[in-house]
């Protein structure tokens, strides 16, 4: 086993290692500016000359940072403006920073002394993957946001929003949304399906994990696979199925139609979810409650469900979520009156790729982040009432 | 003097009519249409007064891309949810072939013109259905970014397929109809023998390789949104949509974008209504047909959108633009000064020959 120590690098291999990141960079900006290969050699050629030349001056840090971050501002100021300035400025912090952190041999002071250098190498590269990972998942949402401040009625970032010019920027879209009619009547129709098919789909979803966890009922799998097929059947089959099924007994086109079919969606989350839970649960534990004189339905509601609770919120998340999100079902099975804001959001799309649309998305996404973090807020209260985590 | 209380006479009785009859006709009205601004204009116009003058709920569905599919399915599940449906001309014949959509006798069912003229003269030949009821003439053409064309902005429909003279994307109708045309009429067809060389299947050929020249620079487009948007990006510097589109993008938006009108193709939008309603929901919706499709209705929708009504007494009605203020009438497809070369889409030639080319159409794009 061989103790590699940490050491100051050669400038060579700085050299090489900060023009790897140069053209990973030059990539996307060649390619946005029109020519990917000539991206990657510039960004090389530029990471590679600084690595090179920095490694000789390596008492200097601070100031050479300093300046690397002025000078990449300045450079981006001139081709692009003030946001071509930021990014310049972000670009130098990255520059100093990649290759002082390189040439001090800085990123091995953290890791055990007798990684190989592939095993060193594999360690970054992981890191790098999942940020890029995060990242390509992460940015279509976030992008939706700064638009939907748009001035103008397009998805376009307007030469003055680049700017930073506030004219670039409105609430207009904002306006849109909480003053017309068909979105407000679309938010509220929304409202009144999804919780109502969560309840009903928490319901039916949780007795029926529970019975199909009694060990005596005929044909458990059967039963199951047919209660989770919603979720597998393709939702347009599924959504015409229902379509002539409600038609003929007269549900297409009305409210609780559209709740039923929504709860039929969420039951399969809630099952599962539920399942899950029971796995844990210790059945002795009725046996003692009735033992001691509860009846099945007291044992339920004062053993069992506090202990299968976590299954059942986020089942019912989940169910709630799918109703809220829900398109193809809804346009088959409800009418006109039952637009909910998927609905009226796809329809935007389609005909009149309005910026309320991204106005909507943004505080859904709000609305989301808000509900997840409450949850998660909860959850850990609730384990540290119980006792189950230190915190 | 006497004049005036005549015409007030008749308008109070046209207004208490529909009322006298009110209690054998349904209180909602279920309306299917295209949505954004041409819904918005339909509001305006039509079911912002009706609601006035009766009290009749209207729900907007903007369902009129699927209304065919839509209205079999009903139809076979035996429950029609709609009243009346805005479509197309060639989706109208489709329904009307297929016993979906009402016959209507236009001069009994519509209003005549204020002089008089009955409603089948009045809308002329853009009568081609008996199920159909005309409501406005719109264009399929071409709009172009006057900042990325240089000092020769294009006169002609050919420019599309001049990547010399206008190099970068352009935005084309995902669908054979116009494209083939203008296609053909760009290779140096005349424009009368167009449709006879496309019958054949070396006319196809030649249409598909000429569309070939620029497959490469093409963003097809599905829905009417999309070109306005591609343009206000600058991702194409020319691209075809709905006329009405390129105005409010042009004068509403105001994007630094310009009409082609050159070899423009003319289509009718306008209502049916669906066969399988009951009687009084189908007393209301003939009730609300009369009244939306009458001389003074059709040219107060073009105040909200540019499209041409199809009564010819609406023409000289047509005003300004309601917020604008700006004269509706150069903005109309059918303005004289725009319609000097227009294309006359053959609906009975593509009623035959649709779904054939279709096929080819759909099998050489995803070559």
């Amino acid at each position: 086993m061989t103790i590699t120590p940490v050491e100051n690098q050669t400038p060579g291999f700085v050299a090489a290692a900060a023009a790897a990141s140069g053209a990973f960079f030059g990539l996307f900006i060649g390619t946005s500016q029109g020519s990917g290969l000539l991206g990657i050699l510039i960004g090389a050629a530029i990471m590679a000359a600084l690595g090179f030349a920095l490694t000789a001056m390596l008492s200097k840090e601070k100031p050479i940072r300093w300046l690397l971050i002025a000078a990449f501002a300045v450079a981006g100021y001139g081709t692009g403006g003030l946001p071509a300035a930021l990014l310049g400025g972000a670009a130098g912090w990255f520059a100093g920073w990649f290759i002082f952190w390189l040439a001090t041999s800085r990123y091995r002071a953290h890791l055990a002394p007798y990684l190989t250098s592939g095993q060193v190498l594999w360690h970054y590269a992981f890191r790098v993957i999942c940020g890029a990972i995060f990242t390509f998942l992460i940015t279509p949402i976030l992008v939706v946001m700064p638009l939907s401040f748009n001035a103008q009625d397009f998805f376009t970032f307007t030469p003055e929003m680049l700017r930073f010019d506030p004219a670039g920027y409105s609430l207009k879209h904002y306006r849109d949304f909480f003053g017309n009619q068909a979105w407000q009547d679309a938010l509220w129709n929304s409202i009144r399906i999804a919780p109502m098919a969560t309840v009903l789909s928490v319901t039916f979803g949780t007795l029926a994990a529970i019975g199909l966890s009694q060990p005596h009922v005929p044909f458990r799998r059967a039963i199951m696979a047919i209660l989770i097929s919603p979720m597998i059947v393709p939702l347009i089959i599924s959504a015409a199925g229902m379509y002539f099924f409600y038609s003929r007994i007269g549900l297409q086109g009305t409210y609780m139609g559209v709740v039923m079919a929504h709860a039929a969606l969420g039951i399969p989350f809630v099952i599962i979810t539920v399942t899950a839970t029971l796995v844990g649960f210790d059945r002795s534990l009725t046996r003692a409650a009735a033992n001691m004189g509860a009846d099945p339905v007291t044992t339920f509601f004062r053993v069992q469900m506090p202990l299968i609770l976590p299954g059942v919120v986020s089942g019912g998340l989940f169910a709630f979520i799918t109703s809220f999100d829900e398109v193809v079902v809804v346009m088959f099975v409800g009418s006109a009156g039952q637009k909910t804001l998927p609905w009226q959001m796809f329809i935007g799309l389609r005909e009149q790729l309005s910026p309320t649309i991204l106005a909507v998305a943004t505080i859904l996404v709000g609305i989301s982040v808000l509900l997840l973090a409450t949850l998660e807020l909860l959850r850990r209260r609730s384990e540290r009432l119980r006792g189950m985590s230190p915190g | 003097m006497k004049l005036t209380k005549l015409s007030a006479l008749v308008a109070s009785t046209a207004l208490c009519a529909p009322m006298a009859m009110a209690q054998d006709m349904a209180d909602e009205l279920t309306i299917v249409s295209w949505g954004g601004s041409y819904s918005a204009s339909q509001k305006n116009a039509y079911h912002d007064p009706y609601t006035a003058m009766t009290g009749v709920k209207i729900i907007n569905d903007e369902s009129s891309a699927e209304a065919v599919a839509k209205l079999r399915a009903m139809n076979e599940a035996g429950n029609v949810t709609w009243d009346v449906v805005d479509v197309v001309a060639s989706d109208a014949m489709r329904l009307c072939d297929e016993g979906l959509a009402e016959e209507i006798d236009h001069d009994a069912d519509l209003a005549p013109a204020p002089d008089g003229t009955p409603a089948s003269e009045d809308f002329g030949d853009l009568l081609v259905s008996e199920c159909f009821v005309p409501q406005i003439v719109y264009s399929t053409t071409f709009g172009y970014r006057t900042d990325l064309v240089g000092d020769t902005p294009p006169t002609s429909v050919c420019a599309i397929f001049d990547l010399d003279a206008y190099p970068g994307k352009r935005s084309l109708q995902k669908r054979p109809i116009d494209n083939m045309e203008w296609a053909l009429y760009c290779d140096g067809v005349a424009k009368d023998e167009i449709y006879d060389v496309l019958s054949t299947p070396e006319g196809v050929k030649r249409g598909l390789d000429k569309l070939g020249t620029i497959k490469d620079n093409v963003v097809w487009w599905s829905a009417g949104a999309e070109t306005p948007q591609l343009l206000a990006d600058g991702e194409v510097v020319m691209g075809s949509t709905y006329n009405g589109r390129l105005f409010s993008a042009i004068a509403e938006q105001n994007q630094p974008i310009a009409m082609l009108w050159d070899m423009q193709s003319f289509d009718l939008d306008g209502w049916i209504i669906p066969t399988g309603l009951s009687p009084e929901r189908k007393a209301r919706a003939m009730d609300y047909l009369r009244f939306a499709t009458d001389t003074q209705r059709l040219a107060d929708q073009a105040k909200y959108i540019s499209y041409g009504p199809a009564r010819a007494s609406s023409a000289p009605l047509v005003g300004k633009h309601a917020e604008l203020g700006i004269d509706m009438a150069p903005h109309m497809p059918t303005d004289p000064a725009n319609a000097t070369n227009v294309h006359i889409y053959d609906y009975e030639w593509w009623a035959d020959n649709r779904d054939d080319l279709n096929a080819k159409f759909q099998a050489w794009l995803a070559k």
